[in-house]
């Protein structure tokens, strides 16, 4: 390439510039970003114009209107004629709900079946690892559907219902359990509780201390649990012990009164802990496998006792290695969550869908959608990263 | 290296799929230039429009689609389905994915007006109905109170629903499943006591329950519903020519015109409306911008209206629907065509 | 078994008890070796028999073979397998022409091939390029058709497995270098760049898939030019690649993070430059440890594509529902899911053992 004389010095100039990389780092980052803005603004400005050409109306306003359709289960009050917002609050509590109880169960059943992969019972260990590959390696969606179907088609109808206690009902609407009748005292238990757990971490801290300076150990675990049940319950009693439980009974058409626990609240349950559970079982399986087998024959040769050596030795050294993967498991259970709407259960997808469909609001509801489960995940984050950076090898 | 060949892939794929659909005003030239109608259709349901066994669309939506490109090109194949969900549908048919949808659309104001559709003649008249089990001892519509009820969302039908029992302050619980086939498998499970949708599609839910003759369809039809073929706003020649396509099916019926007698009624009859119909006397189709033998076309493609019925849905099929409201005016049905002349 | 050399045995004063060696030694170590072992050992053998005799009454006693008419399967308890002689075409290839389904067969097969070819680290050299180079456009050949006397065949009648391969095929081979761009720029110095890159993975990452593909079926028209339209399976893939991008991304930045830094550090000793030293130096290596990380994201891609049913596509799942849409043949879902269910678990199983096997043969060296 020839380049006229009377730009040499320019080029020079040119040339030195971008010989240098701190500047040539400004050029690429402002080059990025301008590209990333132009993007956005071009999209943005489609979008604005498309909006107007079709008469389509932006804007969070019909989160004020009436929603007009009815949700089966809540956790707060909702009526059909109640506004889309309302709606939209329903479908995230419902989202919250199945994935907290989801976060725990496939922790608990997860832990188990990793444990037992490394059983020394073939027949246990093989079951376990066919457990694992079966559930992992099927699509969690296909799933969903099997124990949809399962629930609904084993399960009797309400007439014919399982009364495996009395007042507790099992059905294909559901397992239905009684509630005990609002009273104050619930109220007084629920503060005697937050005071026992309160009370249960003042005495952790105080046994640590005072094992860092004497080396006396204090039984914290069973007095916390003592405190834990024991207080609610002095509570309970103080107020008087009222044991008034509304049952559900056959009305009509189904069980009314009670808690219900519905089918596809069940089946969804299910699905998602039973999926994660086995991604969970090899994650603990690797930690229990990833501790250095010194680490036991060293702390047998201390003479400590079995379940000691896993309590002490093993499990915190695994769970470094098991905390960080576990954490995204909780973050895909989340996510998977969204699929109930495939099997009817009113999450906040399953809820935003309908109103997208009947306000035509495509951007706002799937802003809706990306601001919850982003704060999920951002919350859920940020827990196991505290919590991970509690359990870090801490190098003196 | 591999890269490469990896972008040249991408290119072809985009190459091939990016293309420059109509603005309005166009879209039957585009449609000439294309080759093919673009005819936007349900995902799948009985009768109206699902895939057979070897993968070809089959259904009286599909026959409406088939019927409107042997008008426009004189073959019924060359059109290009696009399955669409509830939510995709207005979007698909804005954007210029698609010519027409075709997809049992409920012709609504609030459709008509703010989502820029407009809709051609009606192609079946619906309305929504219950399906419960006889064991229940439900006589009608109004002893469903406090009953769970199966519902797809998104649809009127969920709307219907709550205003029909908040109409009459009756309680009920939904159980919302948004694909088709698990609320059949819900329903019966026995997960709910009654069964809402469409009355075109209860017959054919009912027909494939293990045992057909436990449940019955109530005798309250709580709502309207006219579903037919919807194109954009904006376009008024291509309109037309969707508009008196589905005149033209029903106005044959009305003649007598059908699949068989087609080429003799052409040579032979006397009558002038069926002269001016199937192009005997030209001038309908030079109106719409057509060749004059654009009925002939749809009908030799579809048979009439009442073939396509008897067809896709009528008695003799599997979803086994009388004609009812969707026989001809003549007949004491719905079925009106406005005079093609 | 024949003990050949008699002389010998009576030379062994004492065998070891009957207790301790064959079966019964065998079931001693492994089911009943404390109590509640042998407990959970019947346990578990009673729930085999009362599972099992059902399971094989409906699947083979009761079950309905060969090509009849759907009333035949109604009459009887047990699985009708008559449902999938019908219907397996349309859950294989979709709405692909019933008379040019060889086409996507012998191109599932080239593809499978070509991706079990490249499983095997003996053919990781220079020829493993060509026989892509080759069997990519002969692929897209038979799929699209148009030329050699093969019909047209648009994309729009794709679907059943093809599509479900092509979908994660295609969202993998774009998504991929993608994820290393975005990787090397979450660890770039320039706080710019990293900010974007870490903005969009934890944009994708932080959302469910079918949020993702809602926007790309629902959402994108809106963002292009008024007149310009995509089609919805690219719409979709675009949705998919910028999901696998996202995770691959992470996995590529495990690989970088676990290498030690004096491999940057000596690159940059010998004066090379960025892209010179993530080529030759860095990305060899981070690529080579991320590949079982790699590969677990591929299998959770490939089970995720299955979501595309939610926008209406036809992949292996939709189509697998779209077979249970027709009135004649309705309510066999059972028979359905088992035949696709079992389909994505060969593939995926065989994806997850090669990950295990490539994680044993990949750390051999640096094992304790």
């Amino acid at each position: 390439m020839t380049v006229p004389t009377g730009v040499e010095t320019n080029r020079t100039g040119v040339a030195a510039l971008w010989h240098d990389p701190q500047a040539r780092s400004i050029i690429y980052q402002a080059v990025a970003l301008g590209l990333v803005i132009l993007a956005g603004w071009y999209l943005f400005s489609n979008t604005l114009q498309n909006l107007e050409e079709r008469n389509i109306s932006t804007g969070f306003g019909f989160l004020d209107r009436s929603a007009g359709f009815s949700i089966s289960e809540s956790l707060v009050s909702y009526e059909a004629s109640d506004t889309y917002g309302r709606a939209f609050l329903v479908g995230l509590l419902n989202t919250l709900q199945v994935a907290l109880l989801g976060i725990i169960l496939a922790t608990i059943l997860g832990t188990i079946v990793g444990i037992l992969r490394l059983s020394t019972n073939w027949l246990v260990a093989k079951l376990a690892s066919a457990y694992v590959e079966i559930l992992r390696n099927i699509p969690v969606l296909l799933q969903l559907f099997v124990w949809y179907g399962v629930i609904t088609i084993t399960l009797p109808s309400p007439r014919q219902a399982f009364e495996p206690m009395p007042g507790v009902f099992l059905s294909n609407r559901g397992f239905m359990i009684p509630a005990p009748v609002d009273d104050p005292v619930h109220g007084y238990m629920g503060i005697a509780l937050l005071l026992a757990i309160l009370l249960s971490l003042a005495l952790r801290a105080w046994a640590r201390r005072r094992q860092n300076r004497t080396g006396l150990q204090f039984p914290v675990f069973p007095c916390s649990l003592a405190m834990i049940l024991a207080l609610p319950i002095i509570a309970w009693m103080v107020g008087g012990a009222p044991v008034v439980f509304e049952l559900p009974i056959l009305e009509g058409f189904n069980f009314q009164g009670g808690i219900t626990l519905s089918p596809e609240f069940g089946a969804l349950l299910l699905g998602l802990t039973t999926y994660t559970s086995a991604f969970i079982a090899e994650i603990v399986r690797g930690g229990i496998l990833g501790v250095d087998h010194g680490q036991t024959e060293a702390a047998a040769s201390l003479g400590l006792r079995r379940v000691r050596v896993l309590r002490f030795i093993v499990l915190p050294q695994a769970l470094r290695l098991i905390v960080p993967p576990t954490t995204s498991q909780y973050l895909n259970l989340t996510k998977n969550s969204s699929l109930a709407v495939a099997i009817g259960y009113p999450d906040l997808v399953s809820v935003g869908n309908t109103t997208l469909n009947q306000t035509g609001q495509a951007i706002e509801a799937v802003t809706i959608f990306m601001t919850v489960y982003l704060s999920f995940s951002l919350a859920i984050s940020v827990f196991m990263n505290w919590y991970n950076s509690r359990i870090a090898l801490v190098e003196r | 290296m591999t890269l490469k060949s990896f972008l040249a892939a991408g290119a072809f794929v985009a190459a091939s799929a990016v293309a420059m659909p109509a603005i309005a005003g166009e879209t039957l030239d585009a449609v000439r230039d294309r080759g093919e109608l673009r005819c936007g259709v349900n995902t799948g349901l009985a009768g109206f429009s699902n895939p057979d066994s070897e993968g070809n669309w089959q259904g009286l939506d599909v026959d409406v689609c088939k019927a409107i490109a042997a008008s426009i090109l004189g073959d019924a194949d060359a059109v290009s389905y696009t399955p669409l969900t509830a939510q995709q549908r207005f979007t698909a048919l804005q954007s210029g994915e698609v010519d027409v949808l075709s997809r049992n659309t409920t012709w609504t104001l609030t459709r008509d007006t703010s989502l820029g559709l407009h809709f051609a003649p009606i192609t079946f008249y619906d309305g929504q109905g219950f399906m419960v089990r006889k064991e229940l001892g439900v006589e009608s519509v109004h002893d469903l109170d406090g009953a769970t009820i199966c519902v797809q969302p998104g649809t009127t039908t969920e709307l219907n629903l709550a205003d029909f029992f908040r109409a009459n302050e009756m309680d009920f619980e939904p159980v919302v499943i948004e694909d088709f086939e698990e609320v059949n498998a819900a329903y019966f499970a026995g997960r709910c006591d009654a069964y809402t949708t469409d009355s075109s599609g209860l017959a054919s839910v009912r027909s494939t329950a293990p045992d057909p003759t436990a449940h019955m369809i109530l005798p309250e039809i709580i709502s309207k519903e006219p579903l037919g073929p919807a194109v954009r706003q904006g376009d008024d020649e291509f309109f037309n020519i969707v508009k008196w396509v589905v005149y033209a099916l029903i106005e044959a019926e009305e003649y007598g015109v059908n699949s068989e007698n087609l080429e003799e009624m052409r040579e032979t009859s006397e009558n002038p409306g069926i002269k001016r119909l199937l192009g005997a006397e030209p001038g309908m189709g030079e109106h719409l911008d057509l060749e004059e033998d654009w009925a002939y076309n749809a009908i030799e493609a579809v048979g009439n209206y009442g073939e396509i019925f008897e067809r896709n849905v009528g008695p003799d099929t599997d979803l086994g629907l009388e004609r009812g409201i969707n026989g001809l005016w003549t007949d004491g049905g719905l079925m009106y065509a406005m005079p093609v002349r | 078994m024949t003990m050949p050399n008699t002389q010998h045995m009576s030379e062994t004063s004492q065998r070891p008890p009957v207790t301790r060696v064959g079966v019964i030694g065998w079931l001693r170590a492994n089911l009943f070796n404390t109590w509640y072992n042998s407990l959970l050992t019947i346990l578990i053998l009673w729930l085999f028999y009362k599972a099992i005799p059902p399971f094989v009454d409906w699947a083979i006693l009761d079950a309905v073979w060969g090509n009849v008419e759907s009333t035949v399967c109604r009459q009887t308890d047990g699985a009708c397998w008559a449902f999938l002689y019908e219907k397996a075409n349309l859950i294989l290839f979709g709405l692909y022409p019933f008379e040019e389904q060889w086409r996507p067969t012998i191109a599932m097969i080239i593809f499978v091939s070509l991706v079990a070819l490249s499983c095997h680290p003996k053919a990781w050299r220079k020829s493993l390029i060509f026989a892509w180079v080759i069997g990519v456009p002969a692929i897209a050949i038979l799929m699209w058709g148009g030329i050699l006397g093969l019909s047209y065949v648009p994309n729009t009648r794709w679907g059943g497995l093809p599509l479900t391969l092509l979908l994660s095929g295609l969202g993998l081979m774009f998504g991929f270098p993608i994820g290393v761009f975005l990787a090397l720029g979450r660890r770039s110095n320039m706080p710019t760049i990293r900010t974007i890159c870490i903005t969009y993975i934890e944009l994708i990452r932080g959302v469910p898939l079918i949020t993702i593909l809602f926007m790309a079926s629902v959402m994108f028209p809106l963002f292009l030019p008024t007149g310009l339209t995509i089609d919805k399976l690219l719409r979709a893939q675009i949705g998919l690649i910028m999901f696998a991008s996202a995770y691959l991304a992470e996995a590529v930045r495990g690989g970088l993070q676990s290498l030690p830094s004096g491999q940057y550090e000596a690159a940059d000793s010998l004066g090379l430059s960025y892209w010179k030293k993530m080529r030759l130096i860095i990305l060899p290596q981070a690529l080579r440890i991320s590949i079982p990380a790699l590969v677990n994201s591929f299998i959770s891609f490939f089970k995720d594509t299955s979501l595309v049913i939610i926008i209406g596509l036809f992949d292996l799942m939709g189509a697998t529902k779209a077979a249970l849409t027709d009135a004649a043949w309705r309510g066999f879902y059972k028979e359905a899911y088992l035949f696709t269910a079992i389909i994505y678990f060969v593939f995926c199983f065989f994806m997850s053992k090669y990950s295990q096997y490539l994680e044993q043969r990949l750390y051999t060296g640096t094992r304790r």
